[in-house]
Formats: structure tokens, C-alpha cells, sequence
């Protein structure tokens, strides 16, 4: 009927081209101000550079365009932004080591992940066309997962770095295992809680007035439990326990609507927290570091040294920041991988943290979003899962630094320099945007 | 499944309201405290890669930063170190600052409130961070007659204006030179300053303001005097002035310096005994017009102040609540008085400046980089000590010292010079502690000075204030009279 023309959808690629010219210009002019106070500012360099930002831009937009056009518009430029701002800090802490006669090129390296990480998610929308199809692999992603998070633990192939044995060595690049674990598990407890979600939320006995689960069905909440404290303990890694273990308490809340998961959830991690601490001195160790941070026997003990210094940096930088390349954040050990936050906030101040963090909130917010638009119960708990994952991991790391929990040695998504992260977080935004287009997508069109 | 993920966005949006709160107390509310932590090497980076205004005295820079190739920017470099180093102090990476360094650093390093402006206009002109300048009062003439002419001695020099409070010169010695603690190689200057450490006469120590106190002597009959001529006693008044005073309660007796007489009949006027110095009689005068008054007399002229000009002075001290005996001791400048040379000076600027005594200061004015002129010093009344006839009469009286008395080797040709001798016993079996203090010219004083000379220093034979430091003080007055000339 001719009244069928009238149905037009907002795809919103229009706005998706404005916001990315805006992340462009970010990306961009950030680098010229890095360039420009390192004394090293070439034109046709940036100009390159700028190109470069441009054709990436404009090559995820039309893929996007063909593959998920009903993609959300909002994604892709907030995560190309922190990207684009990550790259510039990176190459300017690339410039303050080569000032105290320490080589590195972080930044290309960086470069060179960012664009894998772009090619992966797009390969993501281009070959997964509907999410559905994730869930005929929940077990298959379950063991990967355990196998990702276990690998470190591989004599051999398993690598301690700063206390943390999260890593593993794959010819000679140092690779974090957990964070393509993560994305393995969110699809598993997706797929696992879809289906169990009706047994879960059966009631169970009543205690002060609030009703709580079966006792025999905590069995996978206890199996995660065991899982998340393994990690404490043998990985010396308390970011990769609290991520694991938080997202399933999350998606299983998500999932059976009862908050009494909640409360058992965070009961028994904090208890097997309180628990390790008191049996395990470097466990202990990292808690009096974070509690005492700034006490003189535990600074001098070297401990807490990297914690305060990225205190330092933060403080140096105040409301409004010392200016990109006018701080000095190569004073904090690690300043481009787990203290990039630590060396934003000092050149960028307070003002550009809030930014960055906002950023965040609204990659994250566009996820729950997702889940809320999206009409199939695993595809719900999929992409609130991943949204969830994201901001957990930033609280995680931020929270670290500007010691709210104890420090670990999680990486800040899309900012920080690290493979791993970088190709598994652009990952997730691959899943993200297939989800947000099918989620988006009107029935007609998509039948 | 819509509500509860709707929940979990709240949540994550506590979780990073957390975030926010947490770097907002770090970065807006501790940074204070954490910039200020002596463990954040970022404030010493920082402070030492911008550039640090220079000290100037008589219109020449004698500190300043030169530019260097190393990863401090700015090495801070000294002309005439030793001889400033008194008033300028240090600047080091690994000791922190001392003295106009310390005192003055907001505005040195140019984070000081009143450079506001400053900052802001350079922040709009794009201009980058610069300290201001702080001019001293010192004089270039002043300060090296005073360095030269107590020479290799232990002991201090400060010459004051008396008619403003204006420190002409402030020399300690032994002195250092600042440069060897300014390096960049924090090996080299700490071996430099442990160096200095070990040295026994402690060249680090600001003998002028803030090293030992010392016994004044004779230099505090001024005080008792004064406090004399308040109470209605003139300079012909004639005082009770025996070879050996009884001292009361006690078996003691006191005499005078060489076991002389000061009188033939044991009466004395009150300006002949200042004159010839004499022990007997201003110990008596002093146990006759009562610790008290003689206390509220130096109180006056500034004992037990916490002045800091801006340096630290370390406050004068007198006895408290002494016995007969001692009050006697203490009215001629011995038992528990204690001074600082900048206090004697004060003694001397007060009366020279018609009783009205100025406070001191050392920081003439401060110009930001662009030479504005941010502050600058307003003479100050400290107090008033005397009268203007009392001051006037005690100047006689300190004329007739330096023409007649115990001073003649301050005598400078052409030019009426006030002053007083002390030699204070040490009472450590050590040779006397020599001083002068004095201004000149009499009727008009531009200069008032204070010498003190540790135990005689060099001088071989028998040591007196008359001998070792009024040659001093009169090289000062000299100096400081040919430079008023010029100005």
C-alpha cells in the first residue's frame, strides 16, 4: 500500500559521519599538540596523520553502512575519540622517555593494534551476521574461556609482569589471555543463563523478609566463585577475579531479576577477598598498599611507590592540567599502559578525566540500550553483559589509580597501550554494533 | 529482563560517579598536600625547569638561572658567592633552600600570590613562566668593606640605615660559597655540604642572626644606660664606682677590665664610665634601677622579638628574675644576656635615629620579569625606645667613647663617630668575644653598625672590642658614609 513510504527509520549514519569527524578532530588535534610541545610538529606529517584518521573513519562508516546499517551511531565515534586521545598520550610519553635517553615507540605499536582492532570488529559485523548464531557455541566459548583465563598458569608459556602473572608469551609480544576470556565468558553466561535463568529464579528459603535462592542451585555461582578466587590467589591478579566474578553476578541478576544473587554474590567474593588477604602475604601486601598508600614505611618499602606517584601526577595536573606535554607523567612507572589514566589526568587535569570518563558512560550506556531494545533473551544478557564488562573494567583500573580498590593490572579500554586489550575491546564493539543493528533493525526489514 | 538492565546502567553510573568523586578529591581537594609531599619529585622538576628570578643588590644580579642543557633547565648560578651567601642562601636540589632563597621562593619562582597578574597576562601573551626579581638593601661597597675588613676572623658584621632600618650589610664568617650546593650532580653536592658540615667553625651558620647567641659585654652598659637616662639620671650624674664592687648575697667581688680603677675617689659620672667602660659602676647602676627596668629597656630596643627580615632572627635573650648578684653581672653584659649581632646593631641604629628604632630589612622591592614593580618595603617603626633628648645626650655620650674612651680606633677623620666597646667573657676559659657597635656621623647618622670578632679573633696578645672590632666597625662607617656621598 502507498502508506508503507511513510515508515522511514532513522538509521542515524548521518549523524554517525558528524560525530566522527568530531573523534577525527580530537584524534588529530591532540597529536598536533603533542607534536607542538615535543618541538617535533611536521605538517605533512599530521596532515598524513589526519588523512589516515579521515580514510579509517570514513572505511568503518561505510562498512557499517553496508554490513549493520542500523548500527547505533553513537559507538563507534565515542570509542574512536578515547582511541584517538590514547594514541596522542602514548606518543607523547613515547617523547618524554626518549628525553631521559629510554627508546620506545609505543606509539606506532599502538597505531598498529588500533587499526587491527578496527579491522577485527569489522570483521566481526561482516562475518557474525546475526548474534544468535553465538548461542549454539555457549560451551564451546565456556571452555575457551577457561582456557584463556588458565593459560597464564602454563609453565613455561605463563609471564609474570609487575607481580601480575596474567600474561602470556607468544612469540616474543607479551599477550593478556583474560581479555579475549572476558568476551568467551559473557557469551557463555549469556547463553548458560538464557537457559537457566527459570530454574535460577525460583525462590528459595526467606531471611529477613528478602527471598533467597535455592541453596542447590549456587552451584554455578560457587563454580565462578572458585574460578575468580583461583585467579586472586595463583595469577596474583585481583582486576581479573573482581571483572570475571562481577560479570557473572551482573548478567545473572539481569537474567533471573532476583537482587538476592546480588547480595549472596558480592557476600561471598568479599569474603573470599577478606579471606585471601589474611592467608596470603602478597595478597595482604597489595591491600596495605592501597590502604596506606601514602605511609612512610610502606612508600619506602616500594610497595605503594607507583600508587602515590600516580597520585602525584594527578594532583600535579589540578582542575584543569598542566597541558598535553607540558606534565611530567614518564615519572610514573607504566605511564602508557596501567597509569594512563594517572597521566591524563595530569596533562589533560580533572577537567579532562570527567571527559574520558563520560565517554565511557556513554559507550556504556548505548550498550544497556542495546539490551533493552534488543527482543531475544540471549541477546539481552549478550549486550548488557558487554556493556557491563567495559565499565567494570574502567572502574576496575580508575579505581585502582585513584584508589578506591586496591590496584591491579587491568588496562584502560581503547586508551591504554596494550595488544590484547585493544583487539578484544574493539571486539566487543564489533558484537556491540551487530547487536545495536539487529536490536535496531525494523521487523520488516530484518524478516 | 528490560528492568533489571535498566538498574545495572544506575549502577554503572554510581560506579563511575565513584570515579569522578575520587579523582575530584585527588586532583581539586588533596592536591595541595600531595604537591606539597616532599616524596613528589614533580614539584622539584617543576620548580626547578622554570625560570628562577635573580637577587639583586645595587642593581646587579649577584643570583641568577642560566640556562643549560640538562633536565633541570636552569642551573642557578652565584657571582660572589661567599660574600652574599649570608643574605642570599642556597638553592639545591637535594638540600631544599636557605635564607632570601627560602623566604622569598613564591616569588622567585614566581607562584607567588601577588604575581597573579603576572601570570595571567603571561598566560594571554603566551609568554612563558618566569620568577620575579627581589632587589636587596644590601650595598655592593658596604657589604665587601665589611667582608674585607673582618677578613678570615670568626664573627659577623651587620650595618644597618638607622633612619629607615635598611640592612646595609650582613657578613658572617667563616662563610661558603652557594654554587657548590647548586649543582645538578647530587653526588658532588652532597659531598659538598657534608663537606661544609664537618667543618668545625660552621661556615653554614648565619652568625649575624641566627648562629649562638653571644654575650654582649660591655656593649650592653648602652642598655643600662639608657634605661639610666629614662629614669631621670643625665650623663653628669655621678655614680658610685668602686675598684671592687661587693657583689650581694655572695662572696664574689667584681672588678674592672685589667683589675684598673675607674676613679680615684670611687665616684664616676655616668658619661666617663661608658667612656672608659667601667664594670663597677653600671653594675651598681644596674642593681640600683632594677633588673626590671634595665629588661623593659632592651625589650624596647628589641630583645626577645621574633623578627624576620624575612630571614629568621633568632630572638635576643636576658636572664629571668635574676638575684642581686647577677643582675649586677647582666648589667654590664655578662652572666645570661645573650645577643645577635643584628641586635646590637639595632641598639646602635635606635639611638643614632633620635630613639626611634626601624625595623630591619633586608628585601628592598620585588619586580616581576617584566620589571613591574609587584612589592616594595615601606620603612617601619619597631619601637621607641628613648627620647629624643635621651638619645640625643646618649649619643654624647658615645662620642666622647670613640674621641676619648675605649673606641679611638673607630675614629674616622673629619667625621664625629658614636660607639660603644665590649669584651665579653666567654666563661669557657676561652679568649673574650670582641665587639663595636657604633653609627656615624653622630648628628646625622647614616649607618649603624655591629662587629662582633669570636674570641679576638687572629689578633695575637691580649684582645679588647677597642682593638679588634672597632678597626672593623670603622672600615663599615667609612664605607658606608662614601657611599651615602655618592648616592
Amino acid at each position: 500500500m502507498a502508506t508503507v513510504a511513510d515508515v522511514t527509520v532513522r538509521t542515524g549514519r548521518r549523524s554517525e559521519l558528524g560525530l566522527l569527524g568530531l573523534a577525527v578532530a580530537v584524534a588529530v588535534l591532540a597529536r598536533g599538540l603533542v607534536d607542538y610541545h615535543a618541538d617535533f610538529l611536521e605538517l605533512d606529517e599530521l596532515a598524513l596523520y589526519a588523512a589516515a584518521w579521515c580514510g579509517t573513519a570514513l572505511v568503518i562508516h561505510l562498512a557499517i553502512r553496508r554490513w549493520a546499517p542500523f548500527a547505533d551511531p553513537v559507538l563507534v565515534p565515542a570509542v574512536l575519540a578515547l582511541n584517538g586521545i590514547g594514541l596522542a598520550m602514548i606518543r607523547r610519553i613515547d617523547f618524554a622517555y626518549a628525553n631521559r635517553g629510554r627508546d620506545t615507540d609505543f606509539g606506532q605499536v599502538q597505531e598498529v593494534w588500533t587499526l587491527l582492532g578496527i579491522v577485527l570488529a569489522l570483521l566481526v559485523i561482516l562475518l557474525l551476521r546475526d548474534y544468535r548464531l553465538l548461542r549454539r557455541f555457549t560451551y564451546t566459548a565456556g571452555v575457551l574461556g577457561l582456557i584463556g583465563l588458565l593459560l597464564p598458569l602454563v609453565p613455561g608459556l605463563g609471564k609474570e609482569i609487575n607481580g601480575a602473572k596474567i600474561w602470556i608469551s607468544v612469540l616474543g609480544r607479551s599477550l593478556q589471555p583474560a581479555e579475549f576470556a572476558k568476551i568467551a565468558f559473557v557469551v557463555f553466561f549469556a547463553g548458560f543463563l538464557v537457559t537457566n535463568r527459570d530454574t535460577l529464579a525460583l525462590a528459595g528459603p526467606k531471611v529477613l523478609g528478602m527471598r533467597f535462592p535455592r541453596p542447590r542451585d549456587m552451584g554455578p555461582l560457587a563454580l565462578v566463585w572458585v574460578a575468580a578466587m583461583l585467579v586472586q590467589i595463583y595469577e596474583r591478579d585481583l582486576g581479573t577475579s573482581l571483572l570475571l566474578f562481577g560479570i557473572f553476578v551482573a548478567m545473572l541478576y539481569v537474567a533471573t531479576e532476583r537482587l538476592s544473587w546480588v547480595l549472596v554474590g558480592l557476600g561471598m567474593f568479599g569474603f573470599g577477598a577478606v579471606l585471601a588477604g589474611t592467608l596470603f602475604s602478597h595478597v595482604q601486601v597489595r591491600y596495605t598498599a592501597w590502604l596506606h598508600a601514602l605511609d612512610r614505611e610502606v612508600y619506602s618499602s616500594g610497595t605503594s611507590e607507583q600508587l602515590v606517584r600516580g597520585l602525584f601526577g594527578m594532583a600535579n595536573g589540578g582542575l584543569f592540567g598542566t597541558g598535553l606535554g607540558e606534565g611530567r607523567p614518564d615519572l610514573v612507572p607504566y605511564a602508557e599502559s596501567d597509569f594512563i589514566v594517572a597521566s591524563l589526568g595530569e596533562e589533560l587535569g580533572l577537567t579532562g578525566l570527567m571527559a574520558i570518563l563520560t565517554l565511557y558512560v556513554i559507550i556504556v550506556q548505548r550498550a544497556m540500550r542495546t539490551a533493552i531494545g534488543t527482543r531475544h533473551g540471549f541477546g539481552k544478557l549478550l549486550a548488557a553483559g558487554l556493556g557491563f564488562a567495559i565499565a567494570l573494567q574502567v572502574f576496575i583500573v580508575v579505581g585502582g589509580v585513584t584508589r578506591v580498590i586496591p590496584l591491579t593490572g587491568l588496562t584502560t579500554p581503547f586508551l591504554a597501550y596494550g595488544g590484547s586489550s585493544m583487539l578484544a575491546n574493539w571486539m566487543i564493539i564489533g558484537l556491540l554494533l551487530r547487536l545495536s543493528d539487529q536490536a535496531r533493525r525494523p521487523e520488516e526489514v530484518a524478516a | 529482563m528490560n528492568e533489571p538492565v535498566r538498574r545495572l546502567s544506575v549502577v554503572v553510573l554510581a560506579l563511575f560517579l565513584t570515579l569522578m568523586v575520587a579523582a575530584s578529591y585527588i586532583q581539586v581537594i588533596a592536591a595541595g598536600d600531595l604537591n606539597a609531599d616532599a616524596r613528589n619529585v614533580r614539584t622539584l622538576y617543576r620548580e626547578y625547569g622554570t625560570f628562577r628570578g635573580p637577587i639583586v643588590v645595587d642593581g646587579q644580579s649577584v643570583v641568577w638561572s642560566k640556562p643549560v642543557d640538562d633536565s633541570f633547565n636552569y642551573q642557578r648560578t652565584y657571582a660572589d658567592g661567599p660574600l652574599y651567601a649570608a643574605a642570599t642562601g642556597y638553592y639545591s636540589i637535594v638540600y631544599g633552600r636557605t635564607a632570601i632563597e627560602q623566604t622569598e621562593n613564591d616569588l622567585l619562582s614566581g607562584t607567588a600570590d601577588s604575581l597573579f597578574w603576572t601570570r595571567l597576562s603571561n598566560l594571554v601573551s603566551g609568554e612563558t613562566q618566569r620568577g620575579a626579581s627581589v632587589e636587596l638593601t644590601l650595598d655592593t661597597e658596604v657589604q665587601q668593606a665589611a667582608a674585607s675588613a673582618l677578613g678570615d676572623n670568626a664573627g659577623a658584621v651587620v650595618a644597618l640605615d638607622p633612619r629607615t632600618g635598611e640592612v646595609l650589610a650582613m657578613v658572617t664568617s667563616p662563610t661558603y660559597d652557594p654554587s657548590t650546593l647548586a649543582g645538578h650532580n647530587s653526588s658532588v653536592v652532597n659531598e659538598n655540604y657534608q663537606a661544609l658540615l664537618a667543618q668545625e667553625d660552621g661556615p653554614l651558620v648565619n652568625r649575624a642572626i641566627a648562629g649562638d647567641l653571644y654575650p654582649p659585654g660591655s656593649t650592653f652598659k648602652l642598655i643600662v644606660a639608657a634605661a639610666a637616662l629614662d629614669s631621670g639620671y643625665d650623663a653628669d650624674t655621678e655614680l658610685y664606682a668602686p675598684d671592687e664592687l661587693d657583689l650581694p648575697l655572695s662572696s664574689n667581688t667584681l672588678g674592672n677590665y685589667g683589675g684598673e680603677s675607674c676613679s680615684a675617689n670611687e665616684r664616676q659620672t655616668l658619661a666617663d664610665s661608658l667612656a672608659m667602660s667601667c664594670n663597677t659602676s653600671f653594675a651598681n647602676l644596674g642593681m640600683q634601677l632594677g633588673w626590671n627596668v634595665v629588661a623593659r629597656k632592651a625589650a624596647q630596643f628589641g630583645w626577645g622579638d621574633q623578627l624576620s627580615i624575612p630571614l629568621a632572627v633568632t630572638p635576643s635573650v636576658l636572664p629571668d628574675d635574676p638575684d642581686e648578684a647577677q643582675t649586677a653581672m647582666s648589667s654590664i653584659g655578662q652572666f645570661d644576656d645573650r645577643a645577635t649581632p643584628l641586635q646590637m646593631a639595632m641598639v646602635a641604629a635606635g639611638i643614632a635615629n633620635d630613639g626611634v628604632l626601624m625595623t630591619p630589612y633586608l628585601v628592598d622591592s620585588v619586580r616581576d620579569a617584566n620589571l613591574r614593580l609587584v612589592e616594595e618595603s615601606e620603612p617601619t617603626e619597631l619601637s621607641t625606645p628613648m627620647t629624643r633628648a635621651d638619645a640625643d645626650e646618649l649619643t654624647d655620650m658615645m662620642v666622647q667613647v670613640v674621641e676619648s674612651g675605649t673606641g679611638k680606633a673607630a675614629q674616622i677623620a673629619g667625621v664625629q663617630v658614636a660607639g660603644k666597646t665590649g669584651t665579653a667573657e666567654t666563661g669557657t676559659g676561652e679568649r673574650p668575644h670582641t665587639w663595636f657597635v657604633g653609627f656615624a656621623p653622630a648628628d646625622d647618622p647614616v649607618v649603624a653598625v655591629a662587629v662582633l670578632v669570636e674570641n679576638g679573633g687572629s689578633m695575637q696578645g691580649e684582645v679588647t672590642g677597642g682593638k679588634v672590632a672597632a678597626p672593623i666597625a670603622r672600615t663599615v662607617m667609612e664605607a658606608a658614609i662614601a657611599a651615602e656621598g655618592g648616592s
